[in-house]
């Protein structure tokens, strides 16, 4: 993993561009300007040797210092209905009834890291969100204001608020694990090698293999979960059935919402200019026709 | 403004002056155009990152986040009263129709175009009337913001509307907002002075207000 140096690739409510201006340091101490020595990182999840054993979502909550919370019981296997501000990591288990049968569906769900990060165009909080070069997407809880606009640009319903910090949390794909070469938590406590690591071009193609594989085997609709609407995600899956992710609480097709690409782009851009030119043009109009002097004008009539 | 508050000696209206607005209205319009330009300024602030240093002067961007609800309540209570204290002069007479008409004359300083006017002219009817439907719609989307955590997350699928909704709407009173401190501040002199101390010259009285200064004075010319 040479990932030993994170470059920033976007700041939420940030203006200009990102600090350092493409240059950034190499593990040696110099710096380096250009093209970019980061590769773009990827989690590929292989639902389809999932056992729903839950130890990544141990792994996740030992290495970030968090408890595990308490399980609830709801007649299947779902130990909890989602994830939180400090479990961010959940197997979500369906129960799906096909043509063949009665099918049990695991996925791990966690943020999924998205080339276009709907959370991170939402945030109105300038460094709160940030996304590296390699395609981490982390919250930095020091800079977050708990407005939660995060939630409403995120499509996967990821973000978790806390309501005693009054801070949003969410996995953070251990961006302080790769940043020093590690691979993150639950990666490492995979015990059926459901989970992969690696640069995204690696993963597709592992995903793509494995999917030739459930093909071979019968499995027509297999297929791999990369949703373009976000412009890729940095979190992949193979899905048994690609062509109905809903039965894994997947949406379908994932965009960042209408009206938050409204509102931060042309409303955004309107009413700056609005308000720039409303301000010029009261002015342009007081050294035109100045003010209604109307006791003079009255005593010149009487 | 006839009735209300006796004045003491020491508070009596100089001569040819007339009272134009009491003391709560005074103190309804200053509270609300405070808070709103808190509003508006940390609303500013989280609108664009253009205006993101707005955040740090008004006291830290977590700060104005926690505040500007509670702000925003204080801005609807005082335009509620002000609706109370104003909504029957806020109402449509006859000559408006007229003034609508030649607000151009208005605007070009022409003012011997315009009809007569009654206690508020017709452009501050359409700003007070702006203000008063955009705060209801701001309070309602705001409130949703305030506290999107307490929301089914079923319906999350709103709150980009929500906030857009919101977003637009501010900007709405923001327009109306530079027009409306422009026409006080700089193109009626002695505005400013009637909502500080409550009352106009006789003159400036019969010229902007005449319906409204022969009601109260009894006086034609």
């Amino acid at each position: 993993m040479s990932n030993g140096n994170l470059e920033i690739k976007a700041i939420s409510g940030h203006v200009g561009n990102s600090p350092g201006g493409g240059d950034y340091r190499q593990s040696d101490g110099s710096t380096h300007s250009g093209a970019s020595l980061d590769y773009d990182v990827c989690k590929l999840i292989d639902t389809t040797t999932c056992i729903g054993c839950k130890a990544c979502e141990v792994a996740c909550v030992e290495w970030n210092g968090y408890e595990f919370r308490e399980t609830t019981f709801d007649n299947t296997y779902q130990t909890m209905p989602e994830t939180a501000w400090n479990f961010w990591n959940l197997i979500k288990f369906k129960e799906v009834e096909t043509d063949g049968g009665l099918q049990w569906l695991m996925r791990k769900d966690q943020c999924m890291h998205c080339e276009e990060p709907g959370c991170l165009i939402a945030c109105p909080a300038d460094g709160a969100i940030v996304q590296y070069t390699n395609g981490i997407v982390d919250f930095n809880q020091a800079n977050c204001i708990g407005c939660q606009y995060c939630v409403s640009g995120c499509p996967f319903n990821i973000p978790r608020f806390n309501e005693a910090t009054k801070k949003v949390y969410k996995c953070t794909l251990c961006s302080d694990r790769v940043g020093a070469g590690l691979e993150p938590a639950c990666i490492k406590s995979c015990p059926t090698g459901c989970l992969h690591f690696g640069s995204k071009e690696d993963m597709k193609f592992e995903a793509e293999k494995r999917v030739q594989q459930l093909h071979a085997n019968g499995h027509a609709d297999a297929g791999v979960y990369d949703p373009s609407g976000v412009k890729g995600t940095h979190v992949i899956y193979v899905l048994n059935d690609a062509k109905h992710p809903e039965n894994y609480e997947l949406p379908a097709d994932p965009t960042v919402p209408l009206f938050v690409k409204l509102w931060k782009g042309p409303l955004k851009w309107l009413g700056g200019i609005g308000m720039i030119a409303g301000v010029f043009g009261v002015f342009m109009h007081y050294i035109r026709f100045g003010p209604k002097e109307v006791d003079k004008a009255e005593e010149v009539k009487r | 403004m006839s009735g209300g508050i006796v004045a003491r000696p020491a508070t009596a209206i100089p001569e040819d002056q007339v009272q134009r607005y009491n003391f709560a209205e005074r103190a309804y319009h200053w509270i609300n155009s405070f808070a709103y330009t808190y509003l508006m300024l940390t609303g500013l602030a989280l609108f664009t990152p253009l205006a993101y240093w707005l955040a740090y002067v008004l006291g830290g961007p977590a700060t104005i986040r926690y505040w500007h609800p509670w702000i925003g309540l204080v801005y609807f209570a005082t335009i509620f009263w002000m609706h109370r204290l104003w909504k029957r002069d806020m109402q449509k007479i006859p000559q408006d129709e007229q003034w609508s008409k030649n607000i151009r004359a208005y605007a070009e300083n022409r003012d011997e175009a315009m009809p007569p006017q009654g206690r508020f002219n017709a452009g501050q009817k359409q700003f007070w009337w702006v203000m008063f439907y955009c705060t209801f719609i701001l309070l309602i989307t705001g409130i949703v913001m305030w506290i999107p955590e307490k929301m089914p997350r079923e319906l999350h699928w709103v709150l980009p509307i929500i906030i857009f909704i919101h977003s637009a709407t501010a900007l709405i009173t923001i327009a109306a907002f530079i027009i409306h401190v422009y026409m006080s501040v700089w193109v009626t002199p002695g505005s400013v002075k009637a909502m500080v101390e409550g009352h106009v010259s006789t003159t400036w009285a019969r010229t902007h207000h005449r319906l409204w200064y022969e009601k109260i004075t009894g006086r034609r010319n």
